[in-house]
């Protein structure tokens, strides 16, 4: 009897997560009608995506509940793929992605729901790329990082670099990712390595931008990129050039704006078709003077000043 | 016998037909749970398992490339080493383990102390998978760094860890039962020949039980291969061969779970996902079939 139990129960538990599948296959209907049209006396604003911008959402949605009595926001991550397929199945008001949705993409929210997908540009963000504290480099080209992390690259060591890294005894390069659903791996591929050319495999792919500083605060051998804005005292930030001809800019608001350094890109946010009532007022205040301060503070970079 | 069940069941009054119709449908409803599952996880996959999808390739790559923009590739020959090696090492210390305190608690302590095991070997099971991987994302990680110098402690090893600690409460449990089924009369005249208690163990007990107890390592086994959200924590989530217990590896579940929240549905990496799916179902099919098995050989035995 309780070994039968037992059976069911290991079975049960590899159903689960097969189940998960069908459950969000399940949950993802082509409602147009959760968009509501009308200005109710309490509107939730369903904000999903990029896990880079994930903090600055939080902080806008706090942020407006002071401002606005009529609508509140509902904020959740898990990336800028995670956003855009919400907005394919129509099931938010607005998805943050910190990449540009694809052409394909577009084409099958518009089919999916039968609106056109518009973009914001809510503010800019420098992707910074670190290393451990101790490690003796201080700057890098975005060819040298494109042969660290690209197929075939030739950068494999830490001597490779021109650099003798004591703390690194195995002298090898531990190379940081991210999971690829996030809108950070795909725009570094892109700055790296063009359209063309795809991650060497065997990268640590990690799940938030935030893990990406931690590990490599406690890991000398690491290299690996994120959003400048999650700086510690354990990491150090490298200096970048676009190739070994040209300067070396550190990633900071000034090079941000004045586009010299060059691993910086803007912060989206998607409405499914021109947005109305309370997701309107909402992405105008996100735009406006108040909504921007809040971009600054959170160590990205504010449209205002951009020009 | 027939007819008297038949007879009985005419007198039975409305509300116990009732109850026992429910309970049948239960019974049923499983199975049919089961199959609809790995009917639809099959149907989502097969469009492009049948028609696109390189097997060869599937089975032998280790070029997982499902979001590169002009060479897609689906290789998952490093997640399927990655799945097995982080398995195969976590019985390596789970099977130990499970088994000693299997034996332990059967045979070897007073029946007061085993009541006392048996709850905390509970409880240990009642542990959440994303408790054991924060565990590993944390704790051991520093500690794997510590002790082996390791310049990074996300590892197999620290997967494995994770596994086996998951994985030996089912052992035990199993085990345990198994250990128990062999008849006390086995016990007495072992020791009336003059054995040692170690040596009832070893020579009798062990090879009484030997059904039960792989039983009971196959379903820990399967345990650690569904296991999700603690080997995506703890093992790196690296496509990559391993070259020893301190490599960083990534599973298929932990696949799954990374990666289908962002593609768009119908999708070809959406469906190999499901490919993935279907081979995680047949490969802990077979290992609970094997268990199965196994157990029906020790009913007969006896």
């Amino acid at each position: 009897m309780r070994i039968n139990g037992q059976i069911g129960y290991t079975t049960t538990c590899l159903l689960v997560v097969l189940v998960c599948g069908f459950v969000m296959k399940g949950c993802s209907p082509k409602d147009d009608t959760s968009v509501a049209k009308t200005e109710t006396i309490q509107f939730t604003i369903k904000n999903k995506g990029s896990d880079t911008m994930v903090n600055l959402a939080q902080a806008w949605a706090e942020k407006y509940t002071n401002v606005s009595t009529t609508a509140s926001v509902e904020v959740s991550g898990g990336g800028s793929g995670t956003g855009v397929a919400a907005l394919i199945n129509g099931t938010v008001d607005i998805a943050n992605c910190s990449r540009q949705v694809r052409p394909k993409e577009l084409e099958l929210a518009t089919q999916n729901t039968g609106k056109v997908p518009r973009e914001f540009i809510v503010g800019y963000d420098a992707l910074a790329v670190y290393v451990h504290h101790d490690t003796p480099l201080d700057k890098i080209t975005i060819t040298q990082l494109a042969e660290i992390y690209g197929e075939n690259g030739t950068i494999a060591q830490w001597s490779d670099l021109g650099i003798s890294h004591s703390d690194c005894p195995s002298d090898k390069i531990i190379r940081i990712s991210r999971q690829s659903n996030s809108g950070t791996y795909f725009y570094f591929r892109e700055a790296l390595l063009g359209t063309s050319r795809d991650f060497r495999i065997g990268s640590l792919d990690l799940h938030g931008s935030k893990d990406v500083v931690e590990v490599i605060g406690r890991t000398p051998c690491a290299i690996g990129y994120s959003g400048m804005g999650y700086a510690t005292s354990h990491v150090k930030m490298l200096e970048v050039a676009a190739d070994s001809d040209s300067p070396y800019y550190p990633p900071n608001l000034e090079n941000v704006l004045a586009k010299t350094y060059p691993i910086a890109r803007p912060l989206y946010m998607y409405s499914l078709g021109e947005p109305t009532g309370a997701v309107k007022i909402y992405l105008d205040w996100i735009l406006s003077a108040e909504g921007q301060q809040i971009v600054e503070k959170l160590g990205f970079v504010p449209l205002e000043s951009k020009q | 016998m027939n007819i008297l069940r038949k007879k009985s069941a005419t007198n039975l009054p409305f509300s116990e037909t009732a109850i026992e119709l429910f309970i049948r449908l239960c019974g049923i409803s499983s199975i049919i749970f089961v199959f609809g599952i790995f009917f639809f996880v099959f149907r989502e996959g097969a469009g492009f398992l049948f028609n696109g999808l390189d097997l060869g390739q599937f089975l032998t790559s280790v070029e997982w490339q499902p979001t590169s923009l002009n060479n897609k590739r689906y290789g998952a020959f490093a997640l399927i080493v990655g799945t097995f090696s982080v398995t195969i090492l976590a019985m390596c210390i789970a099977v130990p383990f499970g088994l000693g305190a299997a034996i332990f608690v059967s045979e070897f302590c007073s029946p007061k102390l085993r009541e006392t095991f048996k709850i905390i070997i509970e409880l240990l099971a009642a542990i959440p998978s994303v408790v054991w991987g924060f565990i590993g994302l944390t704790l051991m990680n520093q500690l794997i760094i510590a002790v082996f110098n390791a310049p990074i402690g996300l590892t197999m090893l620290n997967g494995s860890i994770m596994l086996a600690l998951m994985s030996v409460p089912i052992i035990v449990s199993i085990a345990e039962d198994a250990l128990k089924a062999v008849p006390d009369s086995y016990r007495e005249a072992a020791e009336a020949l003059g054995a040692t208690r170690w040596q009832v163990v070893y020579r009798v007990l062990l090879p009484a039980a030997k059904n039960g107890l792989l039983a009971a390592v196959l379903l820990g086994a399967a345990r650690s291969i569904g296991e999700t959200m603690a080997v995506l924590m703890a093992t790196g989530h690296s496509v990559n061969i391993p070259s020893g217990p301190l490599s960083w590896i990534r599973t298929l579940t932990a696949t799954i779970a990374a990666e289908l929240g962002e593609v768009a549905r119908g999708d070809e990496h959406y469906q190999v996902l499901f490919i993935i799916g279907v081979l995680l179902f047949t490969i802990t099919f077979v290992v609970n079939l094997i268990a199965d098995l196994v157990i029906k050989g020790i009913r007969q035995e006896p």
